[in-house]
């Protein structure tokens, strides 16, 4: 008899048990060998919690009462368990802290997508340690870790969150009009980007012209330069900001993986300054990703620097899966 | 972002960028373009039944113009050409947009029965229009945008049957002459958006292959100009 399972999620049998389980091992002898301690969090927690961290979001995708009328919500990440975990257990640690987790999330999916609504992460959060440091510290990481799971030609994208939010407020875009022009900036719809810009009063041919080819700026160290040269403070600033970063990660020979993607922009909440994305090419989809959240911790009353990461781990597995000699071909 | 894991395909960083082009109306207007950007097409020209041609630095995939999002979501084509109603009606398919190639021009529109008052009566006794489309998250879209509401109907063949056998008051449809609509005694009641065919990319292609679609972005930039 066939009893069904909600879609999105999954059973795992034997075979790709054993695989899951030897990445979920590299990745985390990688992430403890560099100081980063195991933690786990309730997948359940208050509603009201969860949404502290994100505001945008509401919390999560999944939430129900309790015996006792308490609204409660399955996770959508780890980053902001953690921030919650920090502020409540950690609240006088001194000197940064070095978390890392393993967890399965939960978030709502589309109909007909083929999306997971549980999936499985494994990450780290650093929290205490600033820009660049922290940052390049959190790439190493990430670095060693897709090294760790064998996709050597794998690629990090990093960015800046802030970039795009100064630009605009530096242009006099406010309010509903500079939300539009993010919102496709996001999705990366240059034709709407521009319908959009164009729209606006006291954006001029010229200014449009920048922020269009600021988006598509990325490659390695020269892509700072190109920016630079299309001028503004923002662009100043965040340039400055990943260019310590990449300098820092070239110190520590950790730079051959990233490339700098100004167009970069995550949908979540809660970055700021650095993000990061991670690729891969055999893999039409984003593995994982992350970046900096400095006010994230604030929100739950310690005002700490933080920036961390998380990859998605079935994801990984199909891209080592590619990655084998003849993976993607006979199969 | 959230993770999406079926259809996961290949981005593939080795061999020509694959291009998925869409059959049907827009298959003329595209393969001119491509000529004109210096892309070899002969070979898709033929009467080959093939799906897969080689036209010099990039391999040309042909589909159906709907399911270019699909392939392009999923890596298994880096880039790709569709119109831009398709999008539309798939917006939750994460591809970027990278150029409004300018052809293919047409226009999705509210169309009822000439001269019957069937939609405004609809809406005023019953409160709702019974609408007849091939774009049900497009028309639901538009209605609600302006606070209007509608039964959407989704019909995959002839929507211009609809109102005249009275399944639907009205239909939304995607009109380029308006001469299929003349003929069947309909007409536009409103314009929602004009549509053309626009240049798509993967997200992981757009950034792991980065000269080769900007180098490509540029070539059909200039042609489109032309």
């Amino acid at each position: 008899m066939i009893h069904p399972i909600p879609p999105g999620t999954r059973d795992v049998l034997p075979d790709e048990m054993r695989e899951l389980r030897r990445l979920q091992r590299a990745l985390m002898e990688v992430f403890e060998s560099r100081g980063y301690g195991e933690v786990a969090t309730p997948a359940i927690e208050y509603d009201e919690v969860l949404a502290r961290g994100d505001s945008r979001s509401g919390g999560g995708a999944y939430r129900f009462f309790d015996e006792g009328g308490e609204l409660l919500a399955l996770r959508s990440d780890m980053t902001v368990p953690i921030a919650r975990l920090v502020a409540t257990r950690y609240a006088s640690a001194e000197g940064p802290l070095r978390l890392c987790y393993l967890a399965n999330a939960f978030r709502a999916v589309r109909p007909q997508r083929g999306q997971m609504r549980e999936f499985a992460q494994a990450g780290v959060e650093l929290i205490g340690a600033p820009a660049p440091g922290g940052t390049a510290e959190v790439i190493e990481v990430l670095e060693a870790a897709l090294g760790a799971a064998g996709l050597d030609r794998a690629v990090i994208g990093l960015g800046d969150a802030d970039l795009f939010r100064q630009l605009l407020a530096e242009l006099g875009v406010g309010g509903e009009a500079r939300e539009s022009v993010l919102a496709r900036l996001a999705t990366h719809d240059l034709v709407g980007l521009e319908a959009e810009l164009s729209a606006i009063d006291g954006i001029g041919e010229e200014q449009r012209a920048t922020c269009v080819a600021l988006s598509q700026l990325r490659g390695g160290r020269e892509v700072l330069d190109e920016a630079r040269a299309l001028g503004g403070v923002a662009v100043e600033r965040a340039t400055a900001r990943l260019g310590e970063t990449f300098e820092a990660l070239e110190a520590a020979g950790a730079a051959d993986r990233v490339r700098i993607d100004l167009g970069l922009l995550r949908d979540l909440g809660y970055y700021s300054g650095a993000i990061l994305e991670v690729y891969d090419p055999a893999l039409g989809h984003v593995l994982g990703g992350g970046g900096r959240y400095d006010g994230l911790l604030k929100r739950f009353g310690v005002d700490l620097p933080a920036a961390g990461f998380a990859l998605y781990l079935e994801r990984v597995h199909m891209a080592q899966l590619e990655e084998e000699p003849g993976g993607g071909e006979d199969r | 972002m959230s993770p999406e894991v079926a259809g996961a395909g290949a981005a593939g960083a080795d061999g020509p960028l694959k291009l998925a082009v869409p059959r049907g109306a827009l298959l003329a207007g595209t393969l001119d373009l491509l000529d004109a950007a210096g892309i070899d097409t002969s070979a898709a020209r033929g009467e080959s039944r093939s799906l897969i041609f080689a036209a010099g630095d990039v391999t040309l995939i042909t589909m159906r113009p709907s399911d270019v999002p699909t392939y392009v979501e999923a890596g298994a084509a880096d880039v790709g050409i569709t119109g831009k109603d398709v999008l539309l009606e798939q917006a939750d398919r994460m591809v970027y947009e990278l150029l409004d190639l300018g052809y293919g021009r047409c226009r999705m529109v509210l169309a009822g029965r000439k001269g019957d008052r069937r939609l405004g009566e609809s809406q005023r006794r019953l409160g709702m229009m019974r609408i007849a489309t091939k774009y049900p998250r497009v028309a639901e879209r538009h209605f609600e945008s302006t606070g209007r509401q509608v039964e959407v109907i989704e019909v995959k063949g002839s929507v211009e049957l609809a109102p005249l056998v009275g399944l639907a008051d009205g239909i939304v449809d995607l009109v380029a002459s308006g001469r299929t609509l003349d003929e069947n005694d309909l007409e536009v009641r409103e314009e929602i958006v004009e549509c053309t065919a626009r240049f798509v990319a993967n997200r992981v292609a757009h950034k792991l292959r980065a000269t080769e679609v900007d180098e490509l972005t540029a070539r059909l930039r200039e042609a489109t100009v032309k």
